[in-house]
């Protein structure tokens, strides 16, 4: 029993041991809480908020783009759409298949979706379908328990208001592609929408305006528990450009079924008032997501819908070049008004014949005549003594052979032929009969129509050289804008250009002009101008003799353009306009009616009036 | 045999309700109450599904404490080995037919509720170890050969439970074992002899952990490593607790427990939304209770005249000890994730049942505390 005792006092010993030891334990989890709760408990408050913040952002709506006036041209529509969340779908396969059997979803549907969730980060809803109806809407909100991580969005959507009629100026907007994403996660939110041609595509930037956030809690599984804070994004900047819808919508309008283009000025400013080029597509379609069938139909038709052939169609501007040749002559004072050359219907070279429009020959035409009746030898014949190089300098001074710095993409330059250009291109020397061609406009020589408004602005505008503009305004700091007004004058004598338009009056309102057909008979907004037609083939000697086939007879690819550029009103020109009728025939018959009617809306819509805001006058600036 | 205080080994039902210690009884009250209020946080504000059973299940726990405590503690004596031969056969049993819970078989499905065995191996051990070293004159606690029966009685419930496998309860077995060895007065050189041991068999025990196991280790020494998947617990829970800061975020205003960031917020980790919904005075609060009833394991055990109520009392305290640590410590990333409750609190009819049992075999301790037991087991003196 002795033991007991003993055993006892080591039991007590070790008990306190013991003690001290579970003690200490105890101390360490105090000091571990003191570390994790004191010390470190700003690192772990913020962790805990980024676990349960998620910063969601806000899709800006898109700027607005509208006219001269302010009325929209581009805006944006509330639009329904079907998103799909991979993290919370788990199996985006499964939920497709689920959905499908909703609404329509085709097989190339599915593959770009499931690319894109491949591609994105697991969070990011990937949109599924876009414009649903009410219907379909309603039939997946009701399904919504077998659709996990499918989600319906409210979203806005550009909305073209007038589709195809200025398509080509607008551009249109579209789904980003991959490799247009540049980690900005705006880009990568559903329904985002880039810029991918004409003014969507210059402002892209302005236009887009930046991202909101919205402050969300979320539960681990990023179930949106509720809202915190909300910063509203800034919408985009509206962008307001020259055109006058109303003018454009007619000038489109009157050129539908044509392949054709016309494009309006203010011969002061260099505002475009207009630029239509037909045929057009329908920018909203691009929206949505085109088929490879609409793709493919737009890019094989032979009109080429796609192409602004206000300036990046290129034409020989036949005709309408006369004044150029005949302000080169009679700035470089090779010719005068009353230079005089009897037209027999050709002239010979050497051995080739170049032949006037008219088969029996004009008789004696002096400068005013020959433009006013379109005589071809008057000019060949001052061609020949201007020499090509002249020609090509006053044409460049009137605005071709170069890009007039549009804001818009994919402005062609033209073509301006010269003894240099020809030999360092064709290796070939420069031949006199290319001279006489080119004093037709013809042969080498290619302007854009927006080339040749400005040609005709720069000749009726008292020769200043004025530069083409389409933008207005954009309502975002920072974003410059081409400013009206200030351009140069062009140097060019008073008389000279006075004797040019005198003739282009006579071409409209002359008894024997071109385009006598076509005037416009209100009292004061009479227009003024000059016809081309631009022969696509060469027409043989054999043909010739056979008679010359009518236009109508030959397929359409090889019918003459029909050109015409003009101006109103003749006494104090304000509007200058192109038209290019690809293939249409002749200039007088096709051409000059289109110019007519347009320039006569202009007017009416417009005014006549100089703009009260124009800059400096340049000297020889005409007042009538 | 002295018959010293025989006067009070032999007290009537209504003198033994008398000796419990109130004071105690309401104590674990409190910490229980604790446990509701954090059960009813985590269920959003409401008493389903946790609370209300767990009040239930607390309040069939206590009744049974009672009856525990004011039987008579020779009878505890006499069974101790049966009922850890009986644990025993059970946990073999759970290793042939238990059903699969949570990757480990644990349990065995008596109809009404899962029995889990390992549970009650934990007071079967400390019964069976008391049992045996109040049978050893103190003389005799270091002879070699007298240490092979204890040790066997550890290692073979340790190597059922390790094969299930549950890392955490094999622990708390072999820790509570050897804090009843030592205070039975084995030798330290013993001890050292087997912590060299360990130590040198640690790569080979690597070989046969499973790979959840080996797992836990490494996420435990880097949880960064993974952050969405094995370390996520650890992490989720360090920064609810660390949010929690000096004072907490407010009653059932825990961001990290109420938008599910935190997992198992209702049984292993609900000390982190008590820290995080209370901050370190939280913390603290419970942490202090929790000593209480530390202090009152040891009054209790060392209050007694008997060997085998000693060694019990402080078993048991121990085991309650073991709980209380390793949840804490496992939940603040000190030590890895092993699947152990906090006692009273978290949620689980298991672990409550087994330290309500426990505590009634403490209290019973006090209430026996004059009882001489013969070291043969004195079946004379029932």
């Amino acid at each position: 029993m002795h033991g007991d005792p003993d055993r006892q006092k080591v039991f007590t010993r070790r008990a306190a041991l013991l003690a001290g030891g579970k003690g200490l334990l105890l101390t360490a989890l105090v000091g571990r809480m003191y570390y994790l709760q004191v010390v470190e408990a700003e690192r772990y408050a913020t962790l805990a908020e980024e676990n349960r913040i998620n910063l969601r952002l806000l899709l800006p709506p898109r700027g607005r783009i509208v006219d001269r006036f302010g009325v929209p041209m581009a805006d944006n529509r509330q639009n329904y759409r079907v998103v799909v969340v991979s993290e919370q779908a788990g199996d985006v396969d499964a939920t497709l298949d689920a959905l499908a059997r909703i609404i329509h979803l085709g097989d190339g549907e599915r593959q770009r979706i499931l690319r894109e969730v491949g591609r994105k980060r697991r969070f990011v809803p990937v949109t599924v379908r876009e414009n649903l109806n009410w219907e379909e809407v309603a039939r997946i909100e009701v399904n919504a328990p077998d659709l996990p991580g499918i989600m319906i969005e409210e979203g806005q959507s550009r909305h073209y208001l007038h589709g195809e009629e200025m398509a080509h100026v607008l551009g249109y907007v579209a789904a980003v592609s991959e490799d247009e994403a540049t980690g900005d996660p705006l880009l990568e939110l559903p329904g985002f929408r880039i810029g991918k041609a004409g003014i969507e595509k210059v402002y892209d930037e302005p236009l887009r305006g930046s991202g909101g956030s919205s402050q969300v809690e979320v539960n681990a599984l990023g179930r949106v528990i509720r809202e915190l804070s909300r910063q509203e994004g800034q919408r985009g900047a509206d962008v307001e450009l020259t055109l006058d819808v109303g003018l454009q919508r007619l000038a489109s309008r009157r050129i539908r079924g044509e392949s054709a283009a016309v494009v309006v000025l203010d011969v002061h400013t260099g505002d475009i008032l207009a630029m239509a080029s037909t045929p057009g597509f329908d920018p909203n379609a691009f929206n949505r997501g085109l088929s490879t069938e609409e793709w493919s139909s737009l890019a094989s038709d032979p009109k080429a819908p796609m192409i602004n052939k206000t300036i990046a169609g290129q034409y020989a501007p036949g005709s309408t070049f006369k004044m150029v040749v005949a302000l080169a002559g009679l700035e470089a004072g090779i010719i005068a008004p009353e230079t005089t050359s009897t037209c027999r219907g050709h002239v010979s070279l050497g051995d080739a014949r170049f032949h006037c429009w008219k088969r029996g020959g004009h008789g004696p035409m002096d400068l005013e005549q020959a433009i006013v009746q379109s005589c071809d030898v008057y000019f060949y014949e001052a061609a020949r003594r201007i020499g090509i190089d002249r020609i090509a300098d006053m044409a460049r001074r009137l605005g071709l052979g170069e890009p007039l710095g549009l804001e818009l993409p994919g402005e062609s330059r033209g073509l301006l032929p010269t003894r240099a250009w020809k030999l360092a291109t064709t290796g070939a020397p420069w031949q006199k009969g290319e001279t006489l061609i080119a004093g037709i406009g013809q042969g080498y020589i290619l302007a854009t129509p927006l080339q040749l408004a400005v040609m005709t602005a720069r000749l009726v505008n008292g020769g200043v050289a004025v530069v083409p503009r389409l933008t207005r305004r954009v309502s975002a700091a920072g974003v410059a804008v081409p400013e009206p007004g200030a351009a140069p004058s062009l140097g060019l004598t008073p008389a000279h250009l006075a004797a040019i338009r005198e003739a282009m009056d006579g071409v409209v309102n002359g008894p024997s002009g071109t385009a006598a057909g076509s005037p416009i008979r209100e009292a004061g907004l009479e227009m003024g101008g000059k016809t081309g037609t631009a022969q696509v083939r060469r027409i043989t000697k054999a043909e010739r003799e056979a008679g010359v086939l009518k236009n109508e007879d030959l397929p359409w690819k090889e019918r003459d353009h029909a050109l015409f550029v003009g101006y109103a009103p003749v006494r104090a020109p304000r509007y200058a306009v192109a038209v290019v009728v690809e293939h249409g025939g002749s200039g007088s018959k096709k051409a000059a009616p289109i110019a007519r009617d347009v320039l006569l809306a202009a007017q009416q819509r417009l005014g006549t009036r100089p703009p009260v805001s124009r800059r400096d006058k340049a000297p020889g600036d005409d007042q009538a | 045999m002295p018959a010293v205080g025989l006067s009070r080994t032999e007290l009537t039902l209504r003198q033994k309700l008398w000796q419990v210690r109130w004071l105690f009884v309401l104590l674990l009250c409190a910490v229980a109450g604790i446990g509701f209020a954090m059960l009813y946080s985590a269920a959003k504000g409401s008493v389903e599904p946790w609370t209300s059973r767990q009040v239930i299940r607390f309040a069939a726990g206590l009744a049974m404490m009672i009856a525990v405590a004011v039987t008579d503690i020779r009878l505890w004596l006499r069974y101790a080995y049966g009922f850890y031969l009986v644990s025993l056969a059970l946990l073999g049993a759970v290793e042939i037919g238990g059903s699969v819970g949570m990757g480990a078989q644990r349990w065995i499905d008596l109809g009404i509720i899962n029995l889990q065995p390992s549970e009650l191996m934990k007071i079967a051990l400390v019964l069976a170890l008391a049992r045996y070293f109040h049978g050893v004159a103190a003389e005799d606690v270091n002879r070699p050969l007298l240490l092979v029966v204890p040790l066997l009685m550890v290692a073979a419930p340790s190597a059922l439970v390790l094969r299930q496998p549950d890392l955490g309860t094999a622990l708390m077995l072999i820790i509570a074992a050897g804090a009843l060895f030592f205070l039975a007065g084995v030798r330290l050189l013993w001890f050292a002899a087997v912590a060299g041991l360990a130590v040198g068999l640690t790569p080979i025990i690597w070989q046969f952990l499973r790979d959840y196991q080996k797992q836990r280790v490494l996420t435990f020494l880097n949880p960064e490593s993974d952050p969405l998947g094995a370390g996520y617990h650890i992490i989720q829970s360090k920064i609810a607790l660390g949010s929690g800061g000096l004072f907490g975020k407010g009653f059932m205003q825990g961001t990290q427990s109420k938008l599910d960031f935190l997992p198992e917020k209702q049984t292993d980790f609900i000390f982190t939304m008590l820290a995080e919904e209370f901050g370190l005075m939280g913390g603290l609060a419970l942490l202090g209770l929790y000593t209480l009833v530390l202090v009152y394991g040891f009054a209790m055990s060392l209050g007694s005249r008997s060997q085998f109520g000693r060694l019990l009392g402080l078993g048991v305290t121990t085991t309650f000890f073991l709980f209380v640590f390793i949840n804490i410590a496992m939940v603040m990333g000190l030590i890895p994730v092993v699947g152990v409750p906090l006692p009273l609190i978290s949620y689980g009819g298991t672990a409550m049942i087994t330290l309500l049992f426990g505590f009634g075999l403490l209290v019973s301790v006090h209430i026996h505390r004059d009882v001489v037991i013969g070291r043969r087991g004195a079946p004379d003196d029932l």
